[in-house]
């Protein structure tokens, strides 16, 4: 294991800089964050990730917000256990009929004030799933979405890009 | 594979029934098509794969989960999806459908009984505390022990093999790629094969290597994932945040080589949509190069550190006999002695062609799952070489033209987590008339019920990462 730990304190950090925010994300986060809720958070948001049917492509590139070359940390943001402990709902998936009611409860969950991201083509407007008879289509069908980040799946940076300009926001 | 289907009766299907109870058959699919049902299944002794058709009549077939229970969530599915019923099935509750498809109000569900002094529940799901797909986890425990785990699952179903039916070749691989996405390439892989043997076609060899190239460097990343967050389960970050890395790596060589991380979409029935990037063998020489560097000290450290081993010797054990019965592909059969990977067996272009091993183990616990990873990393580095030093020049793809008439293909791709099974029914128009995909973790899911008991609740989520089962691959 000292070697291991050696080696990786010796090479320096793979972290790359944080991407700049995206113009769109802020835009569309404009019309929504209010400034009071601004002013109760601070620099620092708590996520709660929902799967409401992905294919799971979203979940492997969520994940990779955490290994060593983005670290989420870094920015005040961190994935959370429950809905109560989250500012932040970030949906992926289709919203399978299925996880409909699911989906519903967690965002009643969690505290006020509280910010939905729908993340993937998917939690967009179902996708290449919309249609069918198992899914309702998109995450703002369900609850109301704040920021949409697109991509099948979106790239980690492309994440990166939206939650930077959503924290941008919030700290203003 | 262009795969003979027969038609048989009620005698025919009660003797294949027979075979499969008897064990000299293990299933490999069971799905139903109005008014039909289909059952593949794979001989050990002759590496013959088999589809067999029965007729219902009155929608009901005699069922397979009667005498051989790893029909019984093939059947309850069947029911929900086509309406098709299998008489004397010991499971009449419904699976996939839990009752909103239709109405606006779910169904209640009732798990099975667990009775006994001391007992208590744990519900766990369908949102889980980590960044996981969508499933719901019935424990029954005594104190720290369970009793026993009965899983609901179905959350994710987004009806793919209804969305399938009637959509052109183009539309459905990509839904192909999207049944499971860490399978991405697996799926289009199996969706490609079964597309091109019913039409046909054979696909330009150049593509055939790039397919094998881009499946394992998707078993590499997969891997490194797995391995990581099964440490991390255990509280072992080190291994979770240097397998990341390797894992990122992967990833990057990927779009560098492909244009996208996950490498979704580039397989296409006829071959694959682009050609490797100019700088991409480079790419992949400096990605092996790393890994070799990175990867045996990662071992040492997970073979000599006592606290993890603690957590993963003898934790989860599945049992060989399951194993067999269940046909359970992957890392999951391979560390309980069931020696199967679709690569060797079937011998599917362009493996046919290339040196390497498939380690089996016998312990079938947690430790051994991790060990069959670990050594299939170092057989997918060897792949990899060998892929990039014979690679064809020549074209990626060629034109599928429609036959006109109907056809039918079969195909079985070993995805990262075990065999994935696609059967494909093209009409005369050309467009999918009926598509079924069977993920390994159908018959992976039932088997981590029986890993669990007896195990420390606190010791589910080792159990449960090192199956690593699709949600979404079961759920369609």
């Amino acid at each position: 294991m000292r070697k291991v730990l050696f080696e990786s304190l010796m090479h320096g950090p793979l972290t790359e800089s944080a991407p700049a925010p995206d113009e769109a994300a802020l835009a569309e986060l404009a019309q929504r964050v209010d400034r009071a809720a601004r002013a109760c958070l601070g620099r620092s948001l708590s996520i709660r990730q929902v799967d409401a049917g992905s294919c799971n492509g979203c979940e492997l590139e969520i994940h990779a917000l955490s290994n060593a070359f983005y670290d989420l940390e870094r920015l005040g943001l961190r994935f959370v256990a429950s809905p109560r402990h989250a500012d932040v709902l970030m949906v992926t998936g289709p919203v399978t009929k299925n996880m409909r009611e699911a989906l519903r409860r967690t965002y009643d969950a969690t505290p006020d004030p509280k910010w939905v991201i729908a993340l993937g083509t998917c939690a967009v407007d179902g996708g290449i799933f919309a249609g069918g008879y198992a899914c309702v289509g998109g995450v703002s069908d369900v609850v109301p979405v704040d920021l949409h980040i697109r991509g099948c799946p979106p790239s980690p940076n492309d994440i990166l890009k939206g939650l930077i300009a959503l924290l941008k926001h919030v700290s203003e | 594979m262009i795969i003979p289907r027969e038609s048989v009766t009620e005698e025919g299907w009660g003797q294949a029934i027979d075979r499969l109870a008897a064990g000299d058959l293990t299933l490999l699919g069971l799905w139903g098509d109005q008014p039909d049902v289909y059952m593949a299944t794979f001989e050990e002794k002759t590496g013959d794969i088999a589809v067999l058709t029965y007729t219902c009549t009155n929608g009901t077939y005699p069922s397979v989960g009667a005498r051989h229970p790893p029909a019984i969530r093939l059947e309850r599915t069947i029911r929900d999806l086509s309406g098709l019923d299998a008489v004397g099935s010991p499971d009449s509750r419904k699976w996939l459908d839990h009752g909103v498809w239709h109405a606006p109000q779910p169904l209640s569900y009732a798990f099975l009984p667990a009775e006994g002094e001391g007992l208590h529940q744990i519900a766990v799901g369908p949102v889980h505390a980590g960044i996981i797909e969508p499933g719901h986890f019935r424990f029954t425990a005594n104190g720290e022990h369970v009793v026993r785990l009965e899983q609901r699952l179905g959350y994710t179903h987004k009806g793919i093999e209804s969305l399938m039916s009637g959509a052109t070749l183009d539309r459905a691989a990509k839904l192909a790629g999207r049944t499971s996405g860490d399978s991405t390439v697996a799926y289009a892989f199996a969706f490609a094969q079964a597309a091109e043997a019913a039409l046909q076609v054979t696909v330009p060899a150049r593509a055939v290597y790039f397919r094998a190239l881009m499946a394992e460097l998707e078993r590499l990343a997969n891997h490194f994932g797995d391995i990581g967050a099964i440490c991390n389960d255990a509280s072992f970050a080190v291994m979770h945040a240097q397998c990341g890395i390797l894992r990122e790596r992967c990833l990057r060589a990927a779009v560098a080589c492909f244009g996208h991380r996950l490498m979704m979409d580039v397989i296409v029935p006829g071959g694959v949509a682009r050609d490797i990037a100019a700088d991409g063998p480079a790419q992949l020489h400096a990605l092996l190069a790393e890994i070799r560097r990175v990867f045996p000290r990662l071992i040492e450290l997970y073979d000599n550190t006592a606290s993890l081993q603690d957590r993963t010797v003898t934790t989860g054990i599945v049992r060989a006999d399951y194993v067999r019965q269940f046909g359970a592909g992957g890392y999951v059969g391979r560390a309980s002695s069931r020696n199967f990977d679709a690569r060797r067996v079937l011998g599917y272009a362009p493996y046919g062609d290339l040196a390497f091993e498939v380690p089996v183990l016998s312990a079938g616990d947690v430790n051994a799952r991790v060990w069959i990873r670990i050594r299939e990393v170092v057989q997918s580095l060897a792949l990899i070489d060998q892929i990039l030093e014979r690679m064809p020049a020549g074209e990626v793809l060629t034109s599928l033209e429609s036959k006109g008439e109907v056809c039918e293909g079969l195909a079985l791709v070993e995805a990262f987590r075990g065999d994935v099974l696609v059967w494909l029914r093209i009409g005369g128009d050309g467009r999918v008339a009926r598509c079924h995909l069977r993920d390994a973790s159908w018959f992976q899911w039932p088997l981590l019920e029986t890993a669990v008991e007896g195990n420390i609740v606190a010791d589910f989520p080792l159990c449960n990462k090192s199956f690593n089962c699709s949600y979404s691959g079961h759920d369609l």
